[in-house]
């Protein structure tokens, strides 16, 4: 079996098992990744995920993307963003093409009445701890409240806001950087 | 014929966007997929978006893609094309949205000992980690309305899941529980 093919399959089983996205992926990825496959080391493991965290974009193409072009550049990188892409894009459509002709469907139409609340609170219920974790403290408890009412209130499309923040953060920098230059502690 | 190419075109724009300021995860993710796809070009409607995020809740893969596949197909044959014109629309997203991911993951594999532990790429994050969590509240927020939300049933199915997510019940089977609930309680 080529590396390509072993790419392929090694993506396609985790983009075809890993539901809930995002973090729960991750014990997944590393199994196959570092564990079955050594494609890449614990260490070098944690540092790419840090960074697919960071990036745009879903984690679990990141990593495939990283790992494949690690092995085998561009082309490797291509075969296994398709083992990521492919099974979600398969069940979807099936989904699309069956849901469009059910959607009228007095029953259906109840049960989706149900479920659309508890959608709504699923994606709430992760905001305080995602607060916890990332160390939201008094001093910069504004830029996630601002970012929310700008978006909620102000109808600002969030690409504003992400790339407001990316500037701010590099200004931040630059500046504590200059001052660090001009007055350089003894 | 033209505006079929131009329709493509639109969601190619967009679902790139989606992509390349999608940070942050799936949820926060969310919030940039509304803004283009409900709000600025009305591709779908609010509830039909609430029932592709239900459905990708439940289904493998990340919600980006889901979304992506999702509306490609439906805004398409809601505008009166044909199923396979549909299919090759839900393409365009689905790859529209991978695209950047793809161009800076082999960028950043490329660099990979400079983006370690880099000065300017964790100032950058600095903020944008804290603005992601706006961007998930906003994403809730934006979806609390009269279309989701019909009745005081829908507060307490809301307040019920909520606390159960809070308690790490499985989200799957907290949308089922949902929808087995919704059958029976609405007329």
């Amino acid at each position: 079996m080529t590396i390509y093919i072993q790419l392929l399959l090694s993506f396609l089983k985790i983009g075809a098992f890993t539901f809930g996205g995002g973090y729960a992926m991750i014990p997944l990825i590393r199994k196959e990744v570092v564990d079955r496959k050594k494609w890449l080391a614990e260490g070098e493991f944690i540092d790419m995920l840090a960074i697919a965290q960071s990036a745009p974009g879903p984690i679990s193409l990141n990593t495939a993307v990283f790992v494949g072009n690690r092995l085998k550049g561009i082309k490797g990188s291509l075969f296994a963003g398709l083992g990521i892409i492919l099974p979600s894009f398969v069940i979807i459509l099936l989904i699309a093409l069956v849901f469009t002709e059910f959607k009228d469907n007095p029953g259906v139409e109840r049960v989706f009445r149900g479920i659309r609340p508890a959608v709504v609170a699923l994606i709430a219920a992760p905001v305080w701890n995602m607060a916890k974790s990332a160390g939201i403290t008094w001093r910069v408890v504004w830029i996630p409240v601002v970012s929310t009412l700008a978006i909620w209130l102000g109808g600002l499309s969030p690409v504003y806001v992400v790339a407001a923040a990316i500037v701010a953060g590099l200004l931040c920098y630059a500046v504590k950087w200059k001052k660090y230059r001009e007055h350089p502690p003894h | 014929m033209m505006s079929l190419f131009l329709l493509y075109l639109s969601y190619f724009v967009a679902f790139f966007k989606i992509g390349l300021f999608g940070f942050g995860g799936g949820y926060a993710m969310l919030s940039l997929i509304q803004h283009e796809v409900v709000e600025a070009h009305q591709w779908i409607s609010v509830a039909d978006f609430t029932d592709i995020v239900a459905i990708s809740q439940t289904t493998p893969g990340p919600i980006a893609f889901n979304t992506a596949t999702y509306i490609g197909y439906t805004a398409t044959t809601q505008l009166g094309y044909s199923a396979a014109q549909g299919v090759l629309g839900s393409a365009i997203c689905t790859i529209a949205v991978s695209l950047p991911s793809i161009i800076l993951m082999t960028i950043v594999s490329y660099f990979f000992s400079r983006f370690r532990n880099n000065r300017w790429v964790e100032a950058a994050l600095d903020f944008l980690r804290p603005a992601v969590i706006g961007l998930i509240a906003a994403a809730a927020l934006l979806l609390i309305n009269g279309h989701n939300f019909i009745d005081y049933k829908s507060w307490i199915i809301f307040g019920v899941v909520l606390v159960a997510s809070l308690r790490k019940v499985d989200p799957i089977l907290l949308i089922v529980l949902a929808g087995v609930a919704g059958y029976f309680i609405y007329p």
